[in-house]
């Protein structure tokens, strides 16, 4: 019986090991984001930096909420997560059949995602992070030119939403061996409130329609780069606390 | 008689007993955030330390030539439209989403540059780290440019004792925005 609990104590922090383990490590360098910005000229600089191979999942996500139950469902402060957060879980603190444990943990706002990330010692990739990792195919570090590539992104896109999540990492890795940064879950970055597609206060007291469509065609370098504006489109659209069925994350690590 | 006065003692004293034992926040309350900001004077102070009085909430830059200005004019805009009574009610916090250059010298020249009452208002930068989350609970999108000025939205945001979002504006200058104005003097009408 002791032997028993001992084993059940460990299943789960094996699974926190293996989640806080499991990074792959990014050169970096000079990057063309596909977002127009006028302020930012010519190519930005990537430091070397550290990502997770897949995204987190209900078990890693679940194993958290048990070790900091202020991020339970039925605890957080709702400033930092609006009522759905979490909300496909059977209960407070366990996953049930709509929230298999390999699959990418969504209904996750971003405070939420930045306390993850945080007591795994990471912190969210920016922007200009996951873009850098997502602009790899399987062989290329840079496959954006290629239509073929973009088509197949796309597709994923063209799916419906309401359909059950795949599990995490049963895509090939990418040439810096990061898996399902395309086709399985829309991802948090550190700094998705800085995607200012509506431009500041160009529209007085209507940001809120302005915030989505079509806004964010003007900040686009690359309008044949829908992938990448849809990203975008959706994390302008979101606040710090929103959650959503197909909103997930991973967490990254600066490299020294 | 006597047992009426002890009734009326007791109704009377209940608040005060309530107050002397920490209230737990409201889960929605914008100080669940734990961090600390340090004003015009240096002084270090907790976020959630505002809590016991309506506040006017903004983020700002000092070194901001054109938004800025404005949203140091709208929270003057709608401290004209108030009473004595309600204005001694509120205090006005302006946030800084560049604290890297926000130091205490810098906010104090705002502060006397714009004949700002210290009474009222309060100037402060959190630390590098926690601004964006400052700006998370309020509902601010910002950018910090390549020349060192911000694409923010401008926002003003009123919070109760508690530090829950009353009401929030996006129209800023010295023409306040009349149902903006109308949620300040509701929250600072006397009891």
């Amino acid at each position: 019986m002791r032997r028993l609990a001992a084993m059940l104590l460990l299943i789960p922090l094996a699974g926190l090991a293996a989640g806080a383990a499991d990074y792959a490590q990014l050169p970096g360098g000079n990057f063309r984001t596909a977002l127009k910005y006028e302020d930012r000229k010519g190519a930005t600089r990537i430091a070397p930096f550290a990502l997770m191979r897949k995204p987190v999942t209900n078990a890693e996500f679940l194993a958290f909420v048990r070790s900091q139950p202020q991020w339970r469902r039925d605890r957080v402060a709702r400033v930092f997560a609006e009522p759905r957060y979490l909300s496909h879980w059977t209960s407070a603190d366990a996953l049930g059949a709509k929230a298999l444990p390999q699959q990418p943990v969504v209904q996750v706002s971003w405070f939420a995602a930045q306390a993850y990330c945080e007591a795994q010692n990471a912190r969210l990739p920016s922007w200009d992070e996951w873009e850098y990792a997502a602009a790899a195919d399987e062989t290329r570090r840079d496959a954006r030119r290629d239509p073929a590539w973009r088509e197949r992104i796309l597709r994923w896109y063209s799916h419906p939403s309401n359909q059950a999540l795949a599990r995490t990492g049963l895509q090939a890795p990418n040439a810096y061996g990061v898996q399902d940064l395309h086709g399985l879950v829309w991802e948090w970055t550190e700094d998705f409130s800085s995607l200012l597609v509506a431009g500041d206060n160009r529209n007085q007291g209507d940001a809120d329609n302005a915030k989505f469509c079509g806004a964010g065609a003007l900040s686009m370098d690359d309008r044949d780069n829908y992938a990448v504006l849809m990203r975008v489109a959706m994390l302008s659209s979101l606040n710090a606390e929103d959650t959503t069925a197909n909103m997930g994350f991973r967490c990254a690590k600066d490299l020294k | 008689m006597k047992r009426l006065l002890c009734l009326l003692l007791l109704v009377a004293c209940t608040p005060v007993l309530a107050a002397s034992k920490p209230v737990p926040l409201p889960r929605d309350s914008v100080y669940q955030l734990p961090v600390q900001l340090t004003d015009q004077d240096g002084r270090q102070f907790a976020w959630a330390s505002r809590r016991g009085k309506v506040q006017l909430v903004a983020m700002f830059y000092t070194s901001c030539q054109y938004i800025c200005p404005l949203i140091v004019d709208s929270g003057k805009a709608v401290e004209r439209q108030l009473t004595p009574a309600e204005r001694a009610r509120l205090g006005i916090l302006l946030v800084s989403m560049d604290p890297k250059r926000d130091t205490p010298a810098a906010l104090t020249s705002i502060v006397a540059k714009r004949k700002l009452d210290r009474a009222r208002w309060t100037l402060a930068s959190p630390s590098p780290a926690d601004v964006r989350e400052v700006a998370g609970v309020l509902g601010i999108r910002y950018r910090a440019l390549a020349d060192g000025e911000f694409n923010h939205i401008s926002a003003l945001v009123l919070l109760d004792a508690n530090g829950r979002i009353l009401a929030r504006t996006e129209k800023m200058g010295s023409q306040p925005d009349p149902e903006f104005v109308a949620a300040v003097r509701h929250a600072t009408a006397g009891p």
